[in-house]
């Protein structure tokens, strides 16, 4: 890797556990201000649980999770919510029976409900939540509920934006514009971490991707070379 | 059968595109709004103007209402039921923030009510011969109030759903024995013990306000400033959780309920916000305890028991957990209820106009209730008339209740002088009934309907009006059953919206 600098995301041997299950094993990772990195692997290989131990919804038994140089790991999630930590959550985890608006509100609650600036800058890169801002999150379509959740994600101003799962559930079209956006987020200047399981899909537009397997990292560089990997495309890629 | 005699199912040569929605063009979400299903006519007209009014407009027409009811009632118990349903209100007003917009399962929620009245009770009585004035005193309980409700809240930071439910249920437990037994507390006699804090020795003192004392009893009868003391603390509480509500307290709270695991996703301080939702309750709890300390001029341990705390949940949850507007007609539904139901000439309309209305409900204007209705009455005077020439004595038994609905009723519904042990018979008997009724349908439930309704109104007769004091609360029950089953988030509760 040639990035200089303290990354903005170090998690550092961090050994996670659910009760006596040991999911995490050792793990490091790290991702660049401005990076587009993202998580490989098979079921049960722990990829959610990077996303989580970087949040803090579960905290490692070992190891440090440092965000912008601070060592984070016994800091609450709403503390990394504020430093400029966001996510996009698997199955999106939308508030069903509030408004579009309200979710959105709901994603910059650190910042007191958001500025009009943020709404303005979600509007723009979703149009269509604009004409659904006061439609209840619950009836929307998945895609657009897809959209509620990145723009929610994005309220906050994050410096780094955590994807668990972007494309689940979509259709083939929507899997392609999400991708878009993805891009154009990341464009903007938001550092990407993303779980996904088309791999396919992810290398062709990230910087760098991390491949795990049973909570151990088997495989890391760059994208266009893990496409090319042997072993990985026998694994993940079907090809 | 042969290929050829098989019938050809009626698939045409080519792709065709019947006329409505395209390929390609998803338009459903875009009329979400024009699709909501309205009432037509001048009844939908009216309802979509009531639904477009404020809610500061309903909140001002009823509190006017209910502020002249004194005018038109005279009698000191209706004041006085009046008087207990807005407490009640407050109560469920105050529950509904824990319950109702935190998600949270608080069972120990009459023991903010009981620390209240306990407070003020110790604050204002020769109990330790502090006098505070009210102006002070309601303060006082109310931060006490919060403060007790943060302290309560704080497994909830662990706990959850009917987990939080049990360790909340413990500390109203630990709340009851220590009210009953505080009268040797570390030598002391703080709480009264079983005797309460009343009576003329300990002598609770009744709000002061601006100078004036507010005196339980007004020449003998229910004092009904208490009723505008009331009044005024609940307009006051509804507009202040209304408003906090609507911030992003609020939603947050929403949130929380919604998704625990989202909001914290979100940054939002999860446990900050279940302990604010805890105090919240806890306050309007104590505020309302400091009311019903100052209007009975007394506290006593039994008030603040389990009874009670089904009584406010029934409320909340019967008229919609999670909006005012609904609590509130929740309380003015069950408390008005169980004081109707207290007297057996009451008692008498509820039942049968229930029984109608929700026939009405079932069937509307149809053949088949006039099939019901028709064939129940006259099913009864045959009845009646079999039964009064085999004995007078079938049909001349005891009335309870005497009203002009039972001097009718008298020549339709038997009401033998002595039932035996067909009291027991016919009442397990009717709760089979019912139990059928729900397995059979269309014309067969009409039929067994007629039977049904003549059995439920001979044992109500007969059975049911004889201990009221039960009845009351089974009618409750059935009431509480057939609306939850009708509308399972409340008489006005918002349906939930689940995600797809």
């Amino acid at each position: 890797m040639s990035v200089n600098g303290t990354p903005l995301l170090q998690l550092d041997g961090c050994d996670t556990y659910y009760g006596q299950i040991h999911i995490l094993q050792g793990l490091s990772i790290e991702v660049h201000a401005g990076e587009f990195v993202c998580l490989l692997g098979g079921n049960a290989s722990g990829k959610s649980t990077t996303l989580k131990t970087t949040l803090g919804i579960v905290s490692p038994r070992r190891g440090r999770v440092l965000f912008g140089g601070e060592d984070v790991t016994r800091r609450p999630t709403s503390y990394r919510i504020q430093k400029g930590m966001a996510i996009v959550p698997e199955n999106r985890r939308l508030f069903a029976p509030m408004t579009v608006l309200e979710n959105l509100e709901m994603g910059a609650y650190l910042q007191g409900g958001g500025a009009k600036d943020d709404f303005d800058r979600v509007y723009g890169l979703f149009p269509l939540l604009y004409e659904r801002r006061a439609q209840l999150a619950g009836t929307l379509s998945g895609g657009e509920q897809q959209m509620v959740a990145m723009g929610r994600a994005l309220m906050g101003k994050p410096k780094l934006l955590l994807m668990d799962e972007p494309s689940m559930g979509l259709a083939p079209i929507l899997v392609e514009r999400q991708f878009e956006i993805i891009k154009e987020v990341h464009q903007s200047g938001v550092a990407l971490l993303v779980v996904e399981q088309n791999a396919n899909m992810a290398l062709s537009v990230a910087d760098r991707g991390y491949v795990l397997s049973t909570g151990r990292l088997v495989l890391q560089g760059k994208a266009s070379e893990l496409a090319e990997h042997e072993d990985l495309r026998k694994a993940y890629l079907g090809r | 059968m042969t290929d050829a005699e098989r019938p050809t199912p009626n698939v045409p040569d080519s792709l065709t595109e019947p006329a409505g929605p395209a390929v390609g063009q998803d338009e459903w979400v875009a009329r979400h709004a024009e699709r909501r299903l309205l009432r037509g006519g001048r009844l939908g007209a009216v309802e979509e103007r009531l639904r477009a009014a404020p809610w500061w407009a309903w909140l001002t027409v009823f509190v006017c209402l209910a502020a002249l009811l004194p005018v038109g009632f005279s009698s000191g118990y209706v004041r006085r039921v009046a008087f207990d349903t807005v407490l009640y209100m407050l109560l469920a007003l105050g529950l509904n923030v824990v319950v109702g917009w935190g998600g949270l399962l608080d069972l120990g929620y009459i023991a903010f009510y009981g620390l209240g009245a306990y407070c003020y009770a110790l604050l204002s009585s020769n109990q330790f011969d502090v006098h505070l004035p009210t102006v002070a005193t309601v303060p006082i309980v109310v931060v006490v109030g919060a403060v007790a409700g943060w302290l309560i809240g704080l497994p909830s930071w662990r706990l959850s759903g009917d987990y939080l439910a049990i360790v909340t249920l413990f500390f109203f437990q630990i709340f009851i024995v220590v009210v009953t037994n505080g009268d040797h507390l570390f030598g002391h006699n703080v709480t009264g013990g079983s005797n309460g804090i009343g009576g003329v020795d300990a002598n609770v003192r009744p709000f002061n306000l601006f100078g004036h004392d507010l005196p339980v009893a007004h020449s003998g009868s229910f004092n009904v400033a208490y009723l505008y003391v009331v009044l005024a603390f609940f307009a006051v509480v509804f507009v202040l959780l209304r408003f906090v509500n609507e911030s992003r307290i609020g939603r947050a709270w929403r949130s929380l309920r919604e998704d625990p695991l989202a909001a914290e996703l979100m940054g939002m301080p999860v446990n900050w916000l279940k302990l604010l939702a805890f105090s919240f309750g806890a306050a309007v709890a104590a505020l309302s305890g400091t009311i019903f300390a100052a209007l009975n001029a007394g506290v006593f341990p039994t008030t603040f028991a389990f009874p009670l705390l089904i009584t406010v949940y029934t409320m909340v949850i019967l008229g919609g957990s999670g909006s005012q507007a609904g609590v509130i007609v929740g309380a003015i539904v069950v408390n008005v209820l169980l004081e109707l139901l207290r007297d057996a000439g009451n008692a008498r309309y509820v039942f049968y106009a229930l029984i109608v209305l929700a026939l009405f409900g079932v069937y509307r204007l149809s053949v088949r209730l006039a099939v019901v209705l028709g064939g129940t009455i006259a099913l009864g005077f045959v009845v009646h008339g079999i039964a009064s020439a085999i004995a007078k004595s079938n049909v001349d038994g005891p009335a309870n209740g005497e009203n002009w609905l039972i001097d009718g009723l008298r020549h339709w519904v038997i009401v033998p002088r002595d039932l035996g042990p067909w009291k027991q018979i016919t009442y397990v008997a009717l709760i089979g009934v019912i139990l059928l009724l729900t397995l059979v349908r269309g014309w067969w439930r009409v039929a067994l309907l007629v039977p049904t309704l003549y059995l439920a109104a001979f044992v109500w007769e007969n059975v049911m009006l004889t201990a009221p004091e039960a009845t009351r609360f089974i009618i409750l029950g059935a009431i509480l059953v057939s609306v939850m089953i009708a509308r399972p988030s409340g008489i006005l509760g918002e349906r939930r919206v689940e995600i797809v």
